[in-house]
């Protein structure tokens, strides 16, 4: 007990840390895949080109090496960013690529005699699309973005290796400092993470019910 | 037909027996004339960790495997460095050749519980004593003394010359080490960045994304050395780091006997040569004065 009173202020820190940069590049990932998985439906080549292009490259890169080139290669073409903005950039990117593919199921299980309908009322391609077609993908995919968001959460730790001290960040300090403890600080660093995504796994469960379209 | 195979066998059999004999012979000579050999092998008491190493004839050793000049892999899998060569010194007085040495990777995190668990028999690994450390495990040395120093970019362009001038300036180090708890309770005004390995800090520092980085002066040696051109040691060593060899709690014939031959190593000067051929010849030092032990 006196072990999480002494640190208590350390791994609050890192939770929220964590939890910011989970909410903001959630967020980023979410924008940026919507915009992905319109543009590889679209009707226009290069857009889908570009948007299977970004798609392909994030989705077969590992995080270590897109942390790698936001924080260690864009400075060498005089692009700095700051350590925490670069972990949102890095974990939001990344996870953009895992958000349209799992969009892209969403659109095309919509029925084809949707976007039809849509279009023979007058409807053009992006008034179909926002109007018609995403909002009955979106309701599909809730258990897929879902899984997306929970290993995105987990893969903020990566950004424990570049400068951001978020909770697997602290692991190495409080093991060295307390390395008898290793059992507690391992038990405090796992429940900082359930305490993200096991309300988060409760949330898509209910809204997955809410939402569901019954065929 | 059968019979020939056994006639073989036998006659095998008798070959490897003279063999045995003859080699048996060829080793009483050479203990003869190696007398220290004899001597260490009669003072192992039954039930210490020297006899059973010395009886087992093999022993496992802590070491970092990415540290320039302490200890670093080599492409044929062994670890080379001054810590490497102090820990061969030590298993060769224990009876143990350098090849049936078994190197285990401890990191600054693992290194407690890879004694604790029993994991390994002794551990080398640039490891700073202090009684944080001393509740869990024993310390023989210490066998060197580091100090923490700040490395900058070439030509010190914010003219950072000790730790007072870091106030305000972005220092970076790594996660869970000495120098940036130091850092953390001793000069609080320094914006601290930390990375999980040192050679992160030293692209952040090419990047100018921090600037300066902080640890122990023998790791930021093998840095410089590495880049030369592009980093200079402020060289005002600011704290002691004494470094010790970590084995398990209580074994006090043992932590004797590592202490006995690394004052041993100290006079006969095979501490400086080792020194001579591994930090020394990457930082271009003298062996500096060997540290006293510490007998606790």
């Amino acid at each position: 007990m006196q072990f999480f009173i002494d640190n208590f202020p350390l791994l609050r820190d890192a939770f929220l840390t964590t939890l910011s940069l989970s909410l903001l590049a959630g967020l980023l990932a979410l924008v940026l895949g919507t915009v992905l998985a319109a543009m590889r439906v679209s009707p226009v080549l290069p857009l889908r080109g570009l948007a299977t292009f970004y798609v392909e490259t994030f989705r077969n890169t590992p995080l270590t090496v897109v942390f790698f080139f936001i924080i260690f290669g864009l400075p060498q073409i005089d692009f700095v960013v700051g350590f925490f903005p670069g972990a949102v950039l890095a974990v939001g990117l990344y996870t953009a690529a895992f958000v349209a593919e799992a969009l892209r199921s969403g659109i095309n299980a919509v029925g084809p005699g949707q976007a039809e309908a849509a279009r023979a009322i007058g409807l053009t391609f992006g008034q179909s699309l926002r109007e018609v077609v995403l909002p009955q993908a979106f309701r599909t995919v809730v258990p897929p973005l879902g899984n997306v968001w929970i290993a995105m959460v987990k893969n903020t730790s990566i950004a424990a290796g570049f400068a951001t001290t978020e909770l697997a960040a602290t692991l190495p300090r409080l093991a060295n400092a307390n390395a008898g403890e290793l059992t507690l600080i391992l038990l405090a660093v796992v429940v900082g993470y359930m305490l993200i995504t096991v309300p988060s796994a409760y949330g898509i469960h209910r809204l997955e019910r809410r939402v569901a379209i019954l065929r | 037909m059968r019979i020939t195979r056994y006639a073989a066998a036998l006659a095998a059999g008798g070959v490897l027996l003279t063999g045995c004999s003859s080699n048996a012979g060829e080793q009483a000579d050479q203990a003869a004339d190696n007398t220290q050999a004899v001597e260490t092998d009669a003072s192992f008491e039954a039930g210490t960790t020297m006899a059973e190493l010395n009886e087992a004839g093999t022993i496992t050793i802590g070491t970092k495997f990415d540290q320039p000049g302490f200890g670093l892999l080599n492409p044929d899998g062994v670890p080379e460095g001054f810590d490497a060569s102090i820990a061969t010194l030590i298993a060769g007085k224990l009876g143990i050749a350098p090849e049936d040495i078994t190197w285990v990777e401890t990191v600054s995190a693992n290194r407690e519980s890879a004694i604790t668990e029993g994991r390994v028999d002794m551990v080398v690994a640039t490891y700073t004593i202090n009684d944080a450390r001393k509740e869990l495990i024993d310390f023989a040395g210490p066998y060197y003394e580091a100090g923490q120093d700040i490395m900058v970019a070439k030509g010190n362009p914010l003219a950072i010359e000790g730790p007072d001038d870091l106030a305000g300036k972005n220092v970076c180090s790594v996660e869970g080490s000495t120098p940036a708890e130091n850092i953390r309770t001793s000069y609080p005004e320094a914006t601290l960045t930390l990375f999980d390995v040192y050679s992160k800090c030293a692209d952040a520092l090419t990047n100018g994304q921090v600037d300066a980085v902080t640890t122990d002066n023998v790791i930021l040696t093998g840095l410089v050395a590495g880049n030369p051109t592009g980093f200079e040691l402020v060289g005002n060593p600011f704290t002691e780091e004494p470094y010790g060899i970590g084995i398990a709690k209580g074994d006090d014939a043992f932590r004797t006997f590592i202490n006995d031959t690394l004052e041993d190593s100290f006079e006969d000067g095979s501490w400086a040569d080792a020194w001579d051929a591994t930090a020394g010849a990457i930082s271009g030092t003298e062996a500096p004065e060997p540290p006293t032990v510490d007998r606790y």
